[in-house]
């Protein structure tokens, strides 16, 4: 038996060291063999069924930072859209989870599948700055959307961001400033404590917090939901606990904007705590109608993403360069400059109230 | 009577328990006001139910890591049929979550008691593949607040008699407790899972349907997650295929084992594992209530668990001295 | 005569012939469905992404055969992460005097979860679970929300590969390490008592094993890998964040019980652990390349396990 179980061992050895010599003969290629005829994908993947793309479509694939986020299915829709009226061949695939290292596979596994363009809402500001290297080294380009690499844009050829990153702060306090009549005691409940978008966006409303305007409003409070469920309705429910007179919450995130809704709805407050902060009309569609909340804001994603699409077919054209002043058409939307660091920005954000909201569907 | 009362197995627990709730008072006195109770109350029922059959599961000496991919999936499913039959009865939407769940949990317990698959490998192999269910059955889309009956999401608003504290869910939470407590304590399944997580070879000589009470205590554990599926649905209003239940195996699994319910099988109380629950929960409540900054939360959590355990362990050994020969 | 031989082969070590086979079978699979798989270059790079949980594969194996589990391990990268890098870029200490102790850091704090488990007699699955949360808190009390580089010449040490092969030199650690830990429960005394406080405990106890002591030891190695996994990390990502290497412990965790080491201990060689951890990265790399939704690669893993299991079992004699 001991030999046996050595024999196994040395097997596996000299089967793991064998598979990694270099064969003499060179190995096929990727361009060797995406010459081979097209074939489809395993059953599993009957979603994105094509192996390459026809000659003269530029390959596109957009990367969020998970499945079944609702968000991102109004990027992609806005991808869809524009990949009608352009010659793009689009497709879209993400981790399980919101994981900072999660997407380095998955950018990996489409550089090997070929995409011309990469597009991806980063889990990490910091983290996929070597993969992102190796396939900009190959050629494909990588466009970060929703969300930049704050500090590290030399690993990106590009950026299109919602709404211009640097007003969104101060508009969020005078959305909530508007509401709660520039008088009283508020908190901010955010994702998690190191989501670079928010960190950026409450710097941005800590700095117009000093306008005068706003001098008998205070933030009492800076509170995480980590964008998960439980823990952002207990920590709204910890805000209410804490300052009994607290007069607002702004949450910046779509998660928690609709938790503190469900929480001052379950605690009767609604009346006495004013909600707002950044969230999608889908989910906040009963609250602005039962007016638990009165009005919340957000871009749109379709548009964000209906003005990649036409910016990743431009660069991998050659036609757009993502360098400042530049400027390119995209469709229905006129057309875009590109401002300092190569970022486009989308629009202005929108504000829904129970009048409007029905008017969207995202 | 007072020294019986300490000498049960809860007994440090309660203290540990008691000790943790004065400290957090004496830190923030409104930590007894009505509406955080009330929070620490919401925070409770999914767990409950969820841990109570994660207990049956580990008595029988199994575990079961696969409950909060159920909770998810039969969450959705559950979901997904109360979007697209608005007129379906809540009621009902509570049978067919439990069903679902039930149905899962038995697909574990023919992997497990039929086939002879270790528990923690066939219930990580589903672990995996429900949840992966969950995005196709919902095509990887939320269901919405507001595309569900009013009514669920009163259960965890209101409570019965017109008094809002405690809430339904609670409520519901607390019933099933007492119905386990019940069926362990007379039914002939509940006395075979001590005897089979006590000693397994030992349950089959004298005559234990071992094979037939290991699919049961699965069922069970399915049918826990199933329901608690629902009140998720109650309680947060989004059913998203990502988030829901998701990673809740380790908190139940916690829960249970700070309990004092033996990871190796064969004993444990309701009442522990209620006490192991509730002490989760105080403590989860506490960190949003107290001034703990973010960055120190996740180490808190940590170390009051540890200590809790430590604890409990001296102050057992303590209790059992003499009675215990090492 | 043969087929006996055969038989008992088959009977001691199913779960390792059942995952060899589902092994060939996805590499043949893979490459046949999607020719960009067989792509070495490709194949060798994407496999590096895995480098840290195929090593912690070999360490949990140990405490798996052991009849433990270590949840904290990945707590432990993150956390040891944080402290080098700390020590790094703000107290100014060299880096290459601090990657040697890497395994020693992490070596302590599995030292501690040792502690508990072997002197206090707290089960191992409960005293992780909670070291887990405290181990990564620490690393979020170190870091905050900031993220540290590492500085530029240690990143990339996956780009560099054994001349004339493609083996990325976290591969070539890898392999040595899979050796070393094949010999270490295969042909050690401490292999045997591992293997024997897996069977049953207390009999290892009367019958003279320092119980105590090999799982002080087993943990302290269990964290010692992790350390060397951070630092492998350090270089692969260029920063330290406190949320590095998070739910990982799963799919180390899943490794392991594809390879046939039980559960309630006693059993399991790392030939199993090593073959079942290719095969989830070859099986991962297939669908990746193909294309495939990551929830469907979730369920995927989930059937092959099932599929590995129940083959083994069903057609064994075994209980």
């Amino acid at each position: 038996m001991k030999k046996l179980r050595f024999f196994l061992m040395a097997f596996g050895a000299s089967l793991t060291l064998l598979a990694g010599c270099k064969p003499d003969t060179p190995p096929a290629s990727p361009t060797a063999t995406s010459a081979t005829p097209p074939t489809t994908a395993t059953e599993a993947g009957t979603t994105t069924a094509t192996t390459s793309a026809p000659a003269g479509k530029v390959r596109v694939v957009y990367i969020p930072k998970n499945t079944g986020n609702p968000y991102f299915d109004g990027v992609v829709k806005g991808f869809e859209q524009a990949s009608k009226e352009i010659d793009i061949d689009f497709s879209t695939t993400a981790p399980a989870q919101p994981d900072p290292t999660a997407q380095i596979s998955f950018i990996k596994d489409e550089i090997q599948r070929g995409a011309n363009v990469i597009c991806i809402t980063p889990n990490s500001v910091d983290a996929l700055n070597s993969v992102f290297d190796d396939a900009r080294a190959k050629g494909v380009k990588i466009l970060t959307v929703n969300a930049d690499l704050t500090g590290n844009e030399s690993h990106r050829d590009g950026a299109i961001l919602p709404t211009d990153f640097d007003k969104l702060g101060a508009n969020q306090i005078e959305l909530i400033g508007s509401l709660m009549k520039y008088t009283g005691k508020f908190a901010i409940l955010s994702a998690t404590a190191d989501a670079p978008d928010q960190n950026f966006w409450i710097k941005g409303m800590k700095e117009a917090l000093k306008d005068p305007k706003y001098a008998k409003m205070e933030l009492v409070g800076i509170v995480y939901g980590d964008d998960k469920d439980q823990k952002s309705v207990t920590e709204a429910e910890g805000l209410l606990t804490k300052y009994p007179d607290l007069k607002g919450i702004l949450a910046p995130t779509s998660v928690g904007v609709a938790a503190v809704a469900k929480v001052v709805e379950s605690r009767k407050v609604a009346d006495k705590v004013i909600v707002t902060g950044l969230g999608t009309p889908n989910t906040m569609r009963r609250y602005l109608k039962d007016g638990i909340i009165p009005a919340v804001a957000l871009w749109s994603p379709p548009e964000m993403g209906y003005i990649a699409a036409y910016a990743s077919f431009g660069m991998s054209k050659g036609d757009v360069k993502m360098t400042p002043d530049a400027s390119f058409k995209t469709g229905k939307m006129g057309s875009r400059i590109v401002g300092k660091n190569g970022v486009v920005i989308a629009g202005p954000p929108l504000v829904f109230t129970k009048d409007n909201v029905d008017k969207y569907d995202f | 009577m007072i020294n019986k009362l300490f000498q049960r197995r809860e007994a440090p627990l309660l203290i540990i328990l008691a000790a943790l709730v004065t400290i957090v008072c004496l830190l923030q006195p409104r930590f007894l006001s009505p509406g955080n109770l009330q929070s620490v109350l919401l925070w409770l029922p999914l767990l409950i139910i969820v841990a109570l059959g994660e207990m049956a599961v580990i008595l029988t000496r199994g575990i079961d890591v696969s409950v909060g991919s159920i909770l998810g999936l039969s969450g959705m499913m559950t979901a997904m049929a109360l979007r697209d039959y608005p007129e379906l009865n809540i009621y009902v939407a509570a049978l067919l979550a439990t069903g679902i769940g039930a149905f899962l949990g038995a697909i574990n317990g023919g992997l497990i008691a039929g086939a002879g698959t270790p528990p923690i490998v066939a219930t990580l192999a589903t672990l995996g593949i429900y949840r992966g269910l969950t995005f196709v059955v919902s095509s990887g889309k939320q269901v919405d607040d507001y595309q569900l009956p009013r009514n669920l999401a009163r259960w965890s608003i209101d409570g019965p008699f017109g008094l809002s504290i405690p809430p339904y869910v609670v409520w519901i939470a607390l019933i099933v407790a007492a119905a386990m407590h019940l069926f362990l304590t007379y039914s002939r399944t509940g006395r075979d899972w001590y005897a089979i997580g006590g000693e397994p070879d030992g349950a089959s000589d004298r005559g234990v349907p071992v094979r037939l009470q290991t699919f049961c205590a699965y069922v069970l554990s399915g049918a826990g997650a199933g329901l608690a599926g629902l009140l998720y649905a109650s309680r947060f209003g989004t059913v998203n295929p990502a988030s829901i239940g998701n990673g809740f195996e380790l908190l139940a699994i916690a829960a249970v084992v700070i309990g004092g319910t033996s990871i190796f099988g064969g004993s444990g109380t309701i009442a522990g594992v209620l006490l192991g629950c509730l002490l989760l929960g105080v403590i989860n409540v506490a960190l949003a209530v107290l001034n703990i900054a973010e960055t120190w939360q996740s180490a808190v959590y940590g170390a009051v668990i540890l200590m809790a355990l430590l604890t409990d362990d001296a102050a057992r050994r303590r209790l059992m001295k003499g009675a215990r020969h090492k | 005569m043969i087929s006996s031989r055969i038989r008992r082969l088959w009977n001691a070590y199913a779960p390792e012939i059942v995952v060899t086979i589902l092994l060939i079978l996805a590499f043949v699979i893979s490459g046949w469905r999607e020719p960009r798989f067989l792509d070495a270059a490709y194949l060798f790079d994407r496999s590096t992404l895995y480098t840290e949980i195929g090593l912690l594969t070999l360490s949990m194996t140990l405490i798996i055969v052991a009849g433990h589990i270590d949840l904290s391990v990945t707590s432990i990268i993150a956390f040891v992460g944080a402290i080098i890098a700390t020590l790094y870029s703000r107290y100014g200490i060299p880096f290459w005097l601090l990657i040697p102790l890497a395994p020693v850091f992490g070596g302590f704090l599995g030292a501690v979860n040792g502690y508990f488990v072997a002197r206090r007699n707290l089960p191992s699955l409960v005293v992780t679970l909670a070291t887990m949360a405290l181990y990564r808190g620490m690393a979020q009390i170190l870091l905050g929300d900031s993220s540290l580089m590492t500085p530029p010449d240690y990143t990339g040490i996956e780009r560099v590969t054994l001349p004339h092969t493609y083996l990325h030199t976290p591969l070539v650690i890898w392999i040595t390490l899979c050796l070393v830990f094949a010999a270490l429960l295969h042909r050690t005394v401490f292999g045997r008592y591992i293997t024997v406080t897996g069977v049953n405990p207390e009999a290892a106890l009367y019958s003279g094993v320092p119980v105590a002591q090999t799982l002080i030891r087993l943990f302290t190695l269990s964290g010692a890998m992790a350390g060397v996994c951070s630092v492998l990390l350090l270089s692969r990502l260029g920063v330290a964040r406190y949320d590095h290497a998070r739910g990982w412990e799963l799919d180390v965790i899943t490794a392991v019980v594809l390879g046939g080491t039980s559960i309630f201990g006693g059993r399991g060689t790392i030939y199993g652990s090593v073959v079942a951890f290719l095969l989830i990265t070859i099986v991962q790399t297939g669908m990746g390349v193909a294309g495939v939704k990551a929830e469907i690669q979730v369920t995927a893993i989930g059937l092959l396990l099932l599929l590995a299991v129940l083959l083994s079992r069903l057609t064994t004699g075994r209980k």
